[in-house]
């Protein structure tokens, strides 16, 4: 009873990106027969340090030793036959395999020729899925599984491999609520046979229910690890924020206009609904929620990328059809999308070409494109943004982070739009580039742009906004403003929503 | 009981739609043809399937991995040419024969080695085999057709067990065997998990590499299989045999409801397809349609078998 | 002193073309015939034809797409073009010709760009459907221009223009105008998006479909151009006179080095990779090999472009 034995430590793990520390001598635990929670804010590390136990990315220094061992994690397979597991967000089945070959992918025993012993694959696979309590068996495709019983699958393995340490991943971001629960107990059953557990989570109310230790971090340092009995969801919420609000960030000081856009009761299907809101000119509306409650398709939706299956939409106090993505740019309503690579940025194109590309008809003259315009816009908001590139021929693939992030600004700024939507402005970059793009919107909002900020980043969100709007489980249920607009307030808004319909 | 009966077969004609189809193809040439059902006829589809038909299994086998391969009709041209012109050299029926299955075989590994090593897109590399294996066969016959010698070669597909001929047996194996190959081998359920999604399957510890050269040299292997049996039937080797081949067995496989993205597809699937494509072909030709007809329609049935998919997948992707 | 880095750049990044040059010097000294102005005249306006074409398919590569059908299209519209001169005159031949290139890349383009079918295999439908309408049309028989001698019509495929032959002409002003519709129009633009990112087109308000349907209505167009020069040229046709075309093409575009994967590529390239494979098998028969050498060399030449290119890629990432 003189020391507690730890199943796998890290001690002093630092990790770099370009332009980035990532992770900054970080010691982390894990007991067997415990659960350890690992919150933060987006960014603040932890899907970097889940990676490094994981095997998929190598540290840059510090130690890792697991069950006394020192250890190096090299690969994932390499951390499978270690007996640490990770259970994916985004789950990795081969929908066409069955339950079994699944389970033990990349492991199936065989004969001599190659030919899978179905027979024991099913037998031991049935072991672990009853000790779980599935009640689907071994040889059902997984392609014909709901979400839930996917993950339950990738949690049998946990049994099958006879893991040591299983790092869940945001594990309930798709399940319903007595789906949790079942995950919970599965949880708890993993626990009871002394399996350390990793359990990273957005969502405070499972954290307490679940978690025995908690671990916080930010900007890629432990902030510390407290016992859940002895701490409270304020006390995590100001480890996890930190610093003082307001230092760091500039509200825009600016006369509140005339309303831009309303929202009456929009709909889509499976994502959100009755969602109704307006913004005036001049204003930063904040909309704050965690990842998958339906904020960035209220966006995508309003902007014209999704097809919205009823409701309102007024434009500048006239009520107007749902525009195309072309209709809404040309009024003036401006989306700067969540994923800068995916949907923001042509990668292999040049900067400049990439500002110009919403507004091809604009730069050119009878459909040939207008270089020397095009350039001096590049110029213009090079400038004003202090985009650190070569020139305007660079290809935009070729830069940081936050400099990609500025050329989706410029895009979308240079069309000197009356409402921009800011879907996570500065998710992935670095922290100077932050505070030049928060300054950036308290400064377009004193010029009278109505602007609409997207984050699941707290601080930002109550930094930079007028009002902050809540949303959860695809329905905004909360409004706040001046006084009002305090983290406990946002983080009740958030989770209290799933007690109240339960 | 009989409600999961119900919903099993609707799901297993949801992922096996050729069937379906074939069933209703045949129906109706059934009626727009007397000579259609009957034994005779319907052996001589499955024996004019085979060639084609064993080309696709190997097509299957390499898209289900997510790749594809245009040089079988080129491989299969080699096979043709030195089965025959290795025999009218001197050397012994089965020699020239297992020489021919040989070199099949290396067509492919080179195929297979060169995508692994390289990392282009095997859609590149094979463009390049058809273009420059159909050379290698002109180099060796000189752009000749050759002529076999010995006629007790061009007997063989001859031997009949009932009404199948020896090349349909021969064709219906393949897809028996390579079916349990693809459910009950562990390199034939990899490809499902790789064809899926690679990097995950490589993450897992499957030599991802490795694979995917042993599926180009089994598909090297089966067209000059499909070369020999047609080398046995027509008895001369055209150096142009097999040429567009590769798009007919590409038809053929997707008919059947293989994706060409991979990870999704059967034997089954591909035996369905290669029918519907003989019977389609051998129907029309028994209702005297001039043959623009049958290229007619074949496109139009390729259009309406990827709107069919669209459809499925959609309704199984509802399900979930 | 120039880097030995910077000269290793230099040779990885200009490999393919140094090798050519190299080629074409050793053919020059085994064929003295093959560096005059004849020959090379002649040369291009063979390779006018696959030429013309690939100009237009280069669109629809560069949107990340494929074109299959392009060599069935050629036969299509050649036996139409030879026949119908004979029917409605050269002039009605050649509009029944362009209607009917606009109208395959129409199909094409609605089927792909949007109802997102498989473009390999819409394509394939496609060729397999144009092959059946070919001999629908011509029942198979060969087809002949009747008064061959006479007919301005022959002006496309025989002409001179400044010593200079008509089918170099139209690749080379075809080439000129599709450049700049490329790289200085806002469809071009639009081209170079879609095929580099197609989610991001769409959040940019840029219209995908509409430009996938015009890139393979470009390429339509630009198999009836070829058309029109080929039934010119021979004043015939039959049901195979554009097989495996599509496969020249694909083999000059990819040798040009215009990824498949979408979003690069450039005109002057293509016209580049489909001039090398002329000149190289040219250059073998020249030198005296059998004409099927030809496919040999283009095996080779293509994978170890692309390899080179892919190398340099990389190491240009890497650096």
């Amino acid at each position: 009873m003189s020391e507690v034995k730890n199943v796998l430590s890290l001690h002093g793990i630092s990790k770099f990106f370009p332009g980035v520390k990532a992770l900054d001598n970080v010691s982390f635990d894990i007991r067997p027969g415990e659960v350890h929670a690992l919150v933060g804010e987006n960014g603040a590390g932890k899907s970097t340090l889940m990676k490094i136990l994981a095997g998929l990315y190598n540290p840059d220094q510090g130690n890792i030793i697991h069950q006394d061992k020192h250890v190096k994690i090299r690969n994932p397979l390499e951390a499978r036959t270690r007996g640490i597991l990770l259970i994916h967000q985004e789950l990795s089945l081969s929908p066409e395999l069955s339950v079994a070959e699944n389970i033990y992918l990349g492991a199936w025993p065989t004969n001599f020729f190659g030919v899978l012993k179905k027979r024991k694959l099913n037998k031991d696979s049935l072991i672990a899925l009853s000790a779980m309590g599935c009640d689907f068996g071994p040889k059902v495709r997984v392609g014909s599984l709901s979400i839930a019983k996917r993950q339950m699958v990738e949690i049998a393995r946990a049994q099958a491999f006879n893991a040591n340490v299983v790092i869940f991943d945001e594990p309930t971001a798709s399940l319903t609520d007595t789906e949790k629960e079942q995950l919970f107990n599965t949880i708890r059953e993993l626990k009871a046979r002394d399996v350390g557990i990793v359990y990273i989570s957005h969502k405070m109310d499972e954290i307490f229910e679940i978690a025995d230790r908690i671990t916080v971090l930010r900007d890629g340092t432990v902030q510390g690890t407290v016992h859940t009995k002895d701490t409270n969801i304020n006390l995590i919420t100001k480890m996890m924020i930190g610093r003082e609000l307001n230092t760091f960030f500039t509200r825009a000081n600016s006369e509140i206009g005339s309303e831009v856009l309303r929202v009456e009761k929009l709909c889509r299907k499976g994502e959100f609904e009755n969602v109704s809101f307006s913004i005036k000119s001049g204003e930063v509306l904040g909309l704050y929620g965690l990842i998958g409650a339906g904020r960035s398709e209220v966006a995508e939706t309003i902007f014209g990328v999704r097809k919205a299956d009823s409701g309102k939409i007024a434009w500048m106090e006239k009520e107007i059809n749902f525009p195309t993505p072309r209709q809404a740019i040309d009024m003036g309503l401006c989306l700067a999308p969540e994923s800068r690579k995916e949907q923001g940025l042509v990668l292999n194109m040049s900067g400049k070409n990439n500002v110009t590309l919403p507004h091809l008809v604009k730069y050119s003259n009878y459909t040939v494109m207008d270089w020397r315009r095009e350039l001096a816009t590049f110029e213009k908001y090079r400038e004003v943004l202090d985009i650190k590139t070569t020139g305007a021929d660079q290809e935009v693939v070729q830069l940081s982070g936050g400099n990609q992030q500025k050329f989706v600004l410029a895009k979308w700024l240079c069309n000197e739009p009356d409402l921009l939507i800011l879907d996570e402005p500065t998710r992935g970059i670095d922290v100077g580039s932050k505070s030049a793009i928060h300054a950036l919107i308290a400064g377009l909002a004193e010029q009278g742009l109505a602007v609409i900020v997207i984050s699941s980043e707290m601080p930002e969100v109550l930094g930079v906004s007028h009002r902050i709007l809540t949303m959860s489980e695809g329905r905004l249920n909360g409004e706040f403003s001046g006084m009002e607009m305090t983290e406990s307030n946002l983080i009740n808004a958030v989770s209290q929503h799933l007690e109240q319909t339960a | 009981m009989k409600q999961t009966l119900v919903k099993i077969t609707t799901e297993w004609l949801m992922r096996n739609h050729i069937w379906a189809f074939l069933f209703l193809v045949v129906i109706f040439f059934t009626f727009a043809s007397p000579y259609f059902l009957s034994i005779n006829n319907l052996s001589n589809v499955l024996t004019q399937s085979a060639f084609i038909g064993i080309l696709a299994i190997g097509m299957t086998l390499v898209m289900i991995n997510g790749e594809i391969d245009l040089s079988v009709g080129a491989i299969l041209a080699v096979s043709v040419a030195l089965s025959i012109g290795l025999q009218n050299s001197g050397l012994g029926i089965w020699t020239s024969v297992m020489l021919a299955l040989f070199s099949g075989a290396m067509l492919g590994f080179l195929n297979g080695s060169l995508i692994a090593l390289s990392g282009i897109n095997s859609f590149i590399i094979t463009l390049g085999g058809l273009i420059g294996i159909r050379g290698l066969v002109f180099v060796y016959t000189g752009g000749d057709a050759l002529i076999v010698k010995d006629f007790s070669y061009t007997e063989y597909p001859e031997i009949y067990l009932g009404p199948f001929s020896i090349t349909a047996i021969i064709f219906l194996s393949l897809i028996a065997f390579f079916q349990w190959f693809l459910t009950s081998t562990k390199h034939g359920r990899e490809a499902y998990a790789i064809g899926d999604n690679a990097e995950a399957a490589y993450d897992a510890g499957i030599l991802v590499k490795r694979h995917v050269v042993i599926n180009f040299t089994i598909c090297g292997f089966l067209a000059a299989i499909s070369g020999i049996l047609l080398s046995m039937r027509l008895g001369t080797a055209e150096p142009q045999a097999g040429r567009i081949w590769e798009l007919w067995t590409i038809i053929a496989v997707v008919l059947g409801g293989t994706r060409l993205t991979g990870g999704y597809g059967s034997m089954l699937k591909t035996l369905g397809g290669v029918l519907t494509l003989a019977v389609v072909q051998n129907g029309l030709r028994l209702m005297n349609t001039p043959n623009y007809v049958e290229l007619i329609v074949m496109g139009a049935v390729l259009i309406l078998a990827l709107g069919l998919d669209r459809l499925f997948t959609s309704k199984t992707r509802e399900n979930v | 002193m120039i880097g030995e880095k910077a000269l290793k750049g230099f040779f990885k990044r200009n490999g393919l073309l140094l090798a050519f040059a190299f080629f074409l010097a050793v053919t020059a000294l085994n064929a003295p015939a093959f560096l005059t102005v004849g020959n090379i005249l002649d040369v291009l306006r063979q390779v006018s034809i696959v030429g013309t074409i690939a100009i237009g398919v280069t669109f629809v590569v560069i949107t990340g797409r494929f074109d299959l059908s392009v060599g069935s299209g050629l036969t299509l519209l050649t036996v139409i073009v030879v026949d119908q001169n004979n029917i409605v005159g050269p002039l009605g031949a050649i509009i029944m010709a362009i209607f009917g290139g606009l109208m395959v890349g129409v199909w094409n383009g609605l089927l792909i760009g949007y109802l997102k079918f498989n473009a390999l295999i819409v394509t394939l439908a496609m060729l397999s459907l144009l092959q059946g309408l070919t001999l629908w049309y011509s029942g198979g028989a060969n087809v002949n221009v009747h008064n061959a001698q006479t007919t301005w019509y022959a002006f496309f495929g025989r002409g001179d223009l400044f010593g200079v032959p008509v089918p170099v002409w139209i690749l080379l002003v075809g080439g000129a105008i599709a450049s700049f519709a490329l790289m200085k129009t806002r469809f071009g633009r639009s081209v170079f998006s879609v095929g580099g990112n197609e989610t991001t087109s769409k959040f940019s308000g840029i219209n995908a479909p509409k430009i996938v349907l015009f890139a393979y209505i470009i390429s339509g167009f630009a198999t009836a151009c070829a058309a029109i020069i080929m039934g010119s040229r021979v004043m015939g046709a039959q049901s195979t006179i554009g097989q495996g075309y599509e496969l020249n093409v694909l083999a000059g575009i990819i040798l040009g080095g215009t990824s498949l994967l979408g979003g690069s590529g450039s005109i002057w390239r293509t016209i580049v990779g489909v001039a090398m494979l002329g000149f190289i098998q040219n250059a073998l028969l020249l030198m005296g090999f059998p004409y099927y050498i030809q496919w040999l060399v283009t095996w080779v030449v293509i994978i170890l472009a692309v390899w080179i290119d892919l190398a340099a890629k990389r190491g240009k990432i890497l650096t």
